[in-house]
């Protein structure tokens, strides 16, 4: 396979929205009221994962042809908090990377290709907040 | 829901347990709620004939739901500001109906922080996810 170690997407910001908050607060069944009533709540610890709305196609550290993506399984996925998550009303700056690739052979035989994806959010000042890590797990046949 | 418990995060200790959260039957409804909160639109967890021509018997659960609730779910016992970090691991699927159990215990403590072990397991024993976090404490005698 093409080593594809160290590839990036280009940045992109992102606004931390208490609406957004709310909403992922409800969605995953917070029961904290301060996600509603703090006017600057703090985010949840998957909040991030929204980050998706304010992507774009330039952003991905995968070029879309690079994988099989009818073959993709989400394997893990980590938020790290460099100090408090993210507040509504914060902008961030995310960058997607590769971190690493590997392979492993599938139990059913075939070989896996497993890439950890890393999403760098920090301040417009460069300062780091948090990091999301992403392995992600093409398989060898039809994911089932 | 489940009632909620009183829970001290300044006297943790090794080995103590949080209470277990056992959601309500997870609905097609939770899935697509989380979609839109998310991003996610992947059709595999809400439309139905995309699902079964997929060779599904159903659509199932988004993972990142149940990573989501486990995560508020730490939220709430420690406070979102106190989480540094949060990490799942994808095990079985979970299908429309699962009531997830949602628990953990901390396995380390040290200057003013904890690490804890989650799980989200399905009524059947089947684990849908594992999770890691390491969580900030209140200083021990605080409010």
């Amino acid at each position: 396979m093409s080593d594809l170690t160290g590839a990036r997407g280009e940045p992109f910001t992102m606004e931390v929205e208490r609406g957004k908050i709310r909403e992922f607060a409800r969605a995953t069944k917070a029961r904290d009221g301060a996600y509603l009533t703090d006017p600057h709540p703090v985010a949840p610890p998957t909040f991030l994962s929204s980050a998706a709305f304010w992507a774009t196609p330039e952003s991905s550290a995968l070029d879309p042809g690079a994988i099989n993506w009818a073959r993709i399984l989400h394997g893990e996925q980590e938020y790290v908090f460099h100090g408090p998550p993210p507040r509504a009303g914060q902008t961030l700056v995310a960058r997607q990377r590769v971190e690493r690739t590997y392979e492993k052979q599938g139990r059913r035989g075939g070989t896996m290709r497993f890439f950890v994806i890393v999403t760098e959010f920090r301040t417009p000042d460069g300062e780091l907040v948090a990091e999301g890590r992403s392995t992600v797990i093409e398989t060898s046949q039809a994911a089932s | 829901m489940t009632s909620q418990v009183a829970f001290d995060p300044a006297a943790v200790d090794v080995g103590t347990a949080i209470p277990d959260f056992v959601d309500s039957p997870s609905t097609r409804t939770d899935y697509v709620r989380y979609q839109g909160a998310s991003g996610d639109m992947n059709p595999i967890h809400h439309d139905e004939e995309y699902a079964r021509a997929a060779g599904f018997p159903s659509v199932f659960a988004v993972g990142m739901l149940a990573a989501g609730i486990l995560g508020t779910y730490l939220a709430d016992l420690f406070g979102a500001e106190n989480v540094r970090r949060f990490k799942v691991q994808f095990r079985e699927q979970s299908w429309p109906g699962d009531a997830i159990t949602y628990g953990g215990q901390v396995v380390a403590v040290r200057d003013g922080e904890a690490d804890l072990e989650l799980h989200a397991t399905r009524q059947t024993g089947g684990v849908h996810l594992l999770g890691w976090a390491t969580v900030l404490l209140p200083p021990a005698g605080g409010s």
